[in-house]
């Protein structure tokens, strides 16, 4: 039953997709000074100010220096530029007795990112296949399941997979992070592929079968090459969604030289030590935000794509 | 989405007769093994293991000694978590009514046939590729009172302005509300949009040979006619208020004192900070009653409007 409720919701959110590049449907404008149009554009440019506002702050302050920034404004740009927040952040941040900078929790974010995508993606697209091409007997009723473990708070589950970490002798290493993110990016990207699936033509499908191939021929041969749209979009989901944790990263890695990008960069800000460097911190969390931020403008339509099928995930 | 379920059926019916049937489709069922594991030991099973042990003693290791509803009237009697509960409704109240406003209002105002659309668009979706983490470390350093805005306003001649939420206990939830709209209104926004390109054309013309206004029509006939996206948009937005978690831990870190903690922070620290499993699981487990109760009216929305139509 939730099923059905869910799969509402993802197609409500599916139909942006297409829509999203048709034209306006709202009255037209009739001149184009008009004040009904100065109110609009006004109000757009506003709002777009305070929407861009703070990435330019996190942008010129990296580039200040800190005597700059204890009198000047916040929103000036720099008087005088110097890219040494940047390589002090990369280098030298401190994260209690660690001073190797914020580069370890790119590293560590960057060896859980590479196994978690590519093992959650293929084992959605696994499941997605079978689910919408072969099903089985309470294969639905699975699929069911693991999308109303999706709306569940992940802090629900947490202390239950601590324990089965564990007792697989897991808990802590980066192999654990790996399973949790695959474990729990499972439901959008398994629906994604099969809402995917499902809206491939059944005759493709038949002839095939017909032909003589299986379960493995048909979806290396035949789905595999048609679907790399999807695949993008799940990576896009995958991609973002991990490098963004902060929740596993902190439950799941046992000790700070393990710590994902996030975790470290918090600590780094809001570490109560220390004179505050506010031009270091900035340049940090710009570099954290730094790989979402390039694949959201390069992917650009596919992102809204993802983030419309990723909207179940809440 | 139409999925027709009888591809494969077709295929089993043939071998109907086969002796085993656990044996039949088995590339399918293998395949799926991840999927079956994930979705009954990890979803299901440690959901039910958390409940269960909600009610024991459970302290620095969990254990099986019954205690009935102690875990939880320790948890309602404690003045932190009900500060939690009072800052997600006053969060959640305020997140929803902003999300849904904005969302739309942004939306119809793309939709009016403007040029520079995709630019305002990705303006206002960037913020949502971003961590709670960034959003809560960037809008800490905007909001810091001797070097942010607040000092930026003073320094243009209004000397006695006042705006520093992160460290006042009455308002430290609204600073945390301008950085989780400022997050996440670009999503609703993108959802709202493709609502209103989904609205027949028509709708509007019929609208304006009866002469109705446009604000009007965006009220009495358009918004009516976007129930179900709306309800889509409620509960994404209800889901993720709940798990309001990583924004106040980089933002604030549930200060100053205990004025902006919210449930799921005192969840995580009952249960890896305080090593008081009990609290943690009782606390989770509200946690997981209150996702129940944001579903229950959907799923009865979504039942209720497909038996009428």
């Amino acid at each position: 039953m939730a099923d059905v409720g869910i799969l509402a919701a993802t197609k409500a959110a599916e139909q942006p997709v297409t829509a999203l590049l048709d034209s306006p449907r709202g009255p037209k404008p009739v001149r184009r000074f008009s004040r009904s149009n100065i109110i609009i554009y006004g109000t757009l440019f506003v709002v777009a100010l305070y929407y861009a506002l703070p990435l330019y702050v996190m942008i010129v302050t990296s580039l200040k220096g800190m005597p700059e920034i204890r009198v000047g404004n916040i929103f000036a740009p720099p008087l005088e530029v110097t890219f040494q927040p940047w390589v002090k952040a990369w280098q030298e941040a401190c994260t209690g007795i660690n001073c190797d900078g914020l580069s370890r929790g790119f590293w560590n974010s960057f060896q859980i990112l590479i196994p978690s995508v590519i093992l959650s993606v293929a084992i959605a697209s696994v499941n997605g296949y079978a689910l919408s091409m072969w099903k089985f007997r309470g294969s639905e009723v699975f699929f069911t399941l693991l999308m109303i473990g999706a709306f569940i708070p992940y802090q629900v589950m947490l202390y239950p997979i601590v324990i089965m970490l564990r007792e697989a002798g897991l808990y802590g290493s980066l192999t654990g992070l790996v399973l949790v993110h695959v474990a729990f990016g499972m439901p959008i990207n398994t629906l994604l592929f099969r809402n995917y699936f499902a809206s491939i033509p059944e005759e493709l499908f038949k002839a095939a079968r017909v032909d003589g191939a299986g379960f493995w021929a048909i979806f290396f041969r035949i789905m595999l090459p048609m679907s790399l749209p999807i695949f993008v979009v799940a990576l896009i989901i995958q991609v973002t969604g991990i490098w963004n944790d902060f929740l596993f990263g902190v439950t799941f890695t046992s000790s700070p030289e393990r710590y994902p990008m996030t975790v470290q960069l918090n600590n780094i800000v809001n570490s109560v030590q220390g004179v505050k460097e506010y031009n270091v911190n900035m340049a940090a969390t710009l570099l954290t935000g730094l790989v979402p931020l390039v694949i959201y403008f390069a992917s650009g339509k596919l992102f809204v794509r993802g983030i419309a099928a990723g909207a179940v995930k809440g | 989405m139409t999925i027709s379920d009888s591809r494969p059926d077709a295929g089993d019916r043939a071998a109907a007769r086969r002796p085993s049937r656990l044996f039949r489709n088995l590339p399918s069922k293998i395949a799926m093994l991840p999927l079956i594991f994930t979705a009954v030991v990890v979803f299901l099973g440690g959901t039910i293991w958390t409940v269960i042990y909600s009610f024991t003693k459970s302290g620095l290791l969990p254990r099986l000694s019954w205690a009935g509803l102690d875990q939880y009237e320790r948890l309602w009697s404690s003045r932190k978590w009900i500060v939690s509960i009072e800052n997600l409704a006053i969060y959640g109240f305020f997140s929803l009514i902003g999300t849904l406003v904005i969302g739309f209002t942004l939306a119809a105002l793309l939709d009016r046939k403007i040029r520079g659309e995709a630019v305002f668009r990705s303006i206002f979706l960037y913020p949502f590729a971003l961590s709670f983490i960034v959003t809560g470390l960037v809008w800490q350093w905007i909001l810091n009172p001797e070097l942010g805005l607040q000092n930026v306003v003073r320094e243009m001649g209004w000397t006695g302005f006042s705006f520093d939420p992160l460290n006042n206990p009455d308002i430290v939830m609204f600073g945390l509300l301008i950085a989780g709209l400022w997050q996440g209104t670009g999503l609703i926004m993108c959802i709202m949009l493709a609502g209103l390109r989904g609205i027949d054309e028509d709708i509007w013309k019929a609208a304006r040979v009866d002469g109705i206004g446009t604000v009007k029509t965006y009220i009495r006939v358009i918004i009516p006619m976007m129930r179900p996206v709306f309800v889509t948009s409620l509960v994404l937005i209800g889901a993720g208020i709940v798990k309001l978690y990583d924004l106040v831990v980089a933002q604030t870190s549930g200060g100053p004192g205990i004025s902006s903690e919210v449930p799921a922070k005192y969840v995580m620290t009952a249960m890896f900070g305080g090593q008081n499993l009990g609290q943690g699981f009782a606390a989770s487990t509200m946690m997981l009653v209150m996702v129940v109760i944001i579903l229950i009216p959907w799923a009865y929305l979504e039942f209720g409007g497909k038996k009428h139509g």
